[in-house]
């Protein structure tokens, strides 16, 4: 992806909305024919940065170019970009194959070309057949589903979706993500989708911009993002941690010892400069339980089991020291056994290699 | 619950039975029935005052109808859309000739006329109808914006529409049926005002209800119950059209 060129570039884009900053000072390069998440909780400012994409919003500052073309006074109709809105915004008087070739009407494509694209359309989001149903005879996802033609009969360079899946239960959420992801590939449409859902970002996207109060806090893959967070809040609004406050009391060879509050000291690889109080974390699928005590390097502490909570295909075992500590850890139930594994008020090792530890000094 | 319903249908219908069946006794005066008769309709349809005071109703309000809504509907859509200083305070203005008694408003409306030297007539008239309807027009289109999605026209504008085709392909067709509903308000309003048209009216410009009114000034003869009976079935005409009409559009949208 590295050798395709640009879509979209922000350039030191702020929002201001009276005196609070809605987008403040964000940066970002979206590449041609990626899937780009803005994730973050509500009020972040990624709807705002998404709105300003297409036209709806004017920055109050900075530079969004698109396709390499300043975007700065261009009128939303005038942009190549498409948007999915969050409430799906289908024509309620016009019928499906109206409103997929709403955007070619209005703007003067010939009657047999609008036809011939409306059918391919109706066809890459499965909905043969439809043309002629009004939008109120049809289900949430199948609304959504003219909403998708009706964008992307218009071959946008660009497509945005503004939390697209939010109207939908979970059962059609998760089938429309793969559905989402199938879409993007087989058009090869830069896909920008805002969201607030931590899943959803991480299953379709190719890469994700985590945003806090209006700034971008870290750019990068699913995975980079999980497993390398750059700053507390990344590591807490992507997954489940184990946090730990600590200090740090010296350095040696790419490796810093932390002093922390009913743990002890602890040796974690960190390449960076760390001093004072930092945070420290560890995911609880990384978490080993043990009946005895385990080898080598691990970082390890025994306690008792004071809650399991069962999901069926992993259990959630709470486990706290003698110093009260409590760290949970996620146990993969592998073996088929109606029988608990692990019961209330067992004594258990729990450890994890130095490696999987997230340093946060941020 | 059935008193109540059976109360409130004696008082609100029974006046209007009586009205209409008296329209065919007859008999000069209206006290006793006499017998069934259609001589009051052909009385009424030949009496030629009557005619010309019918038509001058039809045409201000015709007219006036066509003006509010289309001048009701604008402010309407503006005080819903936009934000501008001192929106509060005009907000409120526009509501006024709602609440003010009609009283004054014919008062005020004859010292505006006087004041800037117009001809009491069927313009003066006019005039006084279209100021007092496009209040109504506007709150009913309000109403009905209330509940629009306001990405529908983000939608069409992001497909590549203009401001123009976005009001006229997307905004328009769901406002239809506030501008029809709020369009019957001004034609019903505007078809039995009486105060107002009083106030404003000069000579060749009589209306029908007061026509009516002058009529029963000597006697309340069948004749003037037979003029009644047909501008209820006219107004009874004109809802019924707009609410098939209202009707078949919201079945067409949601």
């Amino acid at each position: 992806m590295t050798d395709k060129a640009g879509i979209i570039s922000i350039r030191n884009v702020t929002k201001r909305f009276g005196s609070i900053a809605a987008v403040d000072a964000v940066s970002l390069d979206i590449v041609e024919g990626e899937f780009f998440a803005l994730l973050g909780p509500s009020g972040c400012g990624k709807t705002t940065l998404l709105r300003m994409l297409a036209g709806f919003e004017i920055a109050s500052d900075g530079e969004i170019e698109i396709a390499g073309i300043p975007m700065l006074g261009v009128d939303p109709n005038r942009r190549p970009v498409n948007m999915v809105f969050q409430s799906y915004a289908v024509f309620p008087h016009m019928t499906v194959a109206r409103n997929v070739g709403y955007g070619l009407r209005v703007t003067g494509v010939p009657t047999p070309e609008i036809e011939t694209r409306v059918r391919e359309a109706l066809a890459l989001v499965k909905l043969d057949g439809f043309e002629e149903r009004m939008p109120s005879q049809l289900s949430g996802g199948q609304r959504q589903r003219v909403a998708l033609a009706r964008a992307l009969v218009k071959r946008p360079k660009v497509l945005l979706l503004d939390e697209p899946l939010s109207a939908l239960d979970a059962k059609l959420r998760e089938a429309m993500q793969i559905e989402l992801v199938r879409l993007q590939k087989s058009v090869g449409i830069t896909f920008v989708i805002v969201t607030h859902d931590q899943d959803e970002a991480l299953s379709m996207a190719n890469r994700i911009a985590v945003m806090d109060a209006g700034r971008v806090r870290q750019v990068a893959t699913p995975a980079e993002l999980y497993e390398f967070p750059n700053c507390r809040f990344v590591a807490g609004f992507i997954g489940k941690m184990n946090l730990f406050e600590g200090k740090v009391s010296g350095s040696d060879s790419g490796r810093i010892l932390v002093d922390i509050a009913g743990l002890g000291r602890i040796a974690v690889p960190y390449a960076g400069n760390a001093s004072g109080d930092i945070g420290v974390a560890i995911r609880p699928e990384k978490l080993r339980l043990d009946r005895s005590e385990p080898e080598g390097q691990r970082i390890r502490l025994r306690g008792r089991v004071t809650e399991v909570a069962y999901y069926g295909d992993e259990s959630h075992v709470y486990l706290q020291n003698a110093t009260g500590v409590s760290v949970v850890a996620n146990v993969p139930n592998a073996a088929r056994s109606a029988a608990p594994a692990i019961n209330l008020g067992d004594e258990l090792w729990l450890s994890w290699e130095p490696g999987d530890t997230l340093v946060l000094n941020e | 619950m059935h008193v109540v319903f059976a109360v409130n249908f004696i008082f609100l219908y029974f006046p209007i039975l009586a009205l209409i069946a008296f329209s065919f006794n007859d008999s000069k005066r209206n006290i006793t029935w006499q017998g069934f008769t259609l001589k009051y309709y052909a009385k009424a349809f030949h009496n030629a005052s009557l005619q010309d005071a019918f038509l001058n109703s039809l045409i201000i309000a015709s007219i006036s109808t066509v003006v509010s809504t289309i001048l009701g509907t604008m402010l309407g859509l503006t005080l819903h859309r936009y934000r501008f200083p001192g929106k509060a305070a005009f907000d409120g203005w526009i509501h006024l000739p709602i609440v003010i008694p009609e009283i004054c408003m014919g008062v005020a409306m004859l010292a505006f006329f006087a004041w800037v030297h117009i001809p009491l007539g069927l313009t003066t008239v006019t005039i006084s109808h279209i100021a007092f309807s496009v209040p109504f027009v506007a709150v009913v289109i309000r109403a009905r914006m209330a509940g629009f999605d306001e990405s529908l026209e983000e939608a069409s504008r992001d497909l590549g529409a203009s401001q123009w085709q976005t009001f006229w392909n997307v905004t328009f067709p769901y406002l239809v049926p506030g501008a029809v509903a709020g369009g019957l308000l001004a034609l019903s309003l505007s078809l039995d005002d009486f105060v107002i048209t009083f106030f404003t009216s000069g000579p060749g410009s009589t209306t029908f209800p007061i026509k009516i009114y002058s009529m029963v000034r000597f006697s309340v003869t069948p004749e003037v119950n037979a003029a009644s009976t047909m501008l209820i079935l006219l107004t009874l005409t004109l809802t019924v059209i707009a609410m098939t009409i209202q009707a078949r559009s919201t079945k067409s949208q949601s």
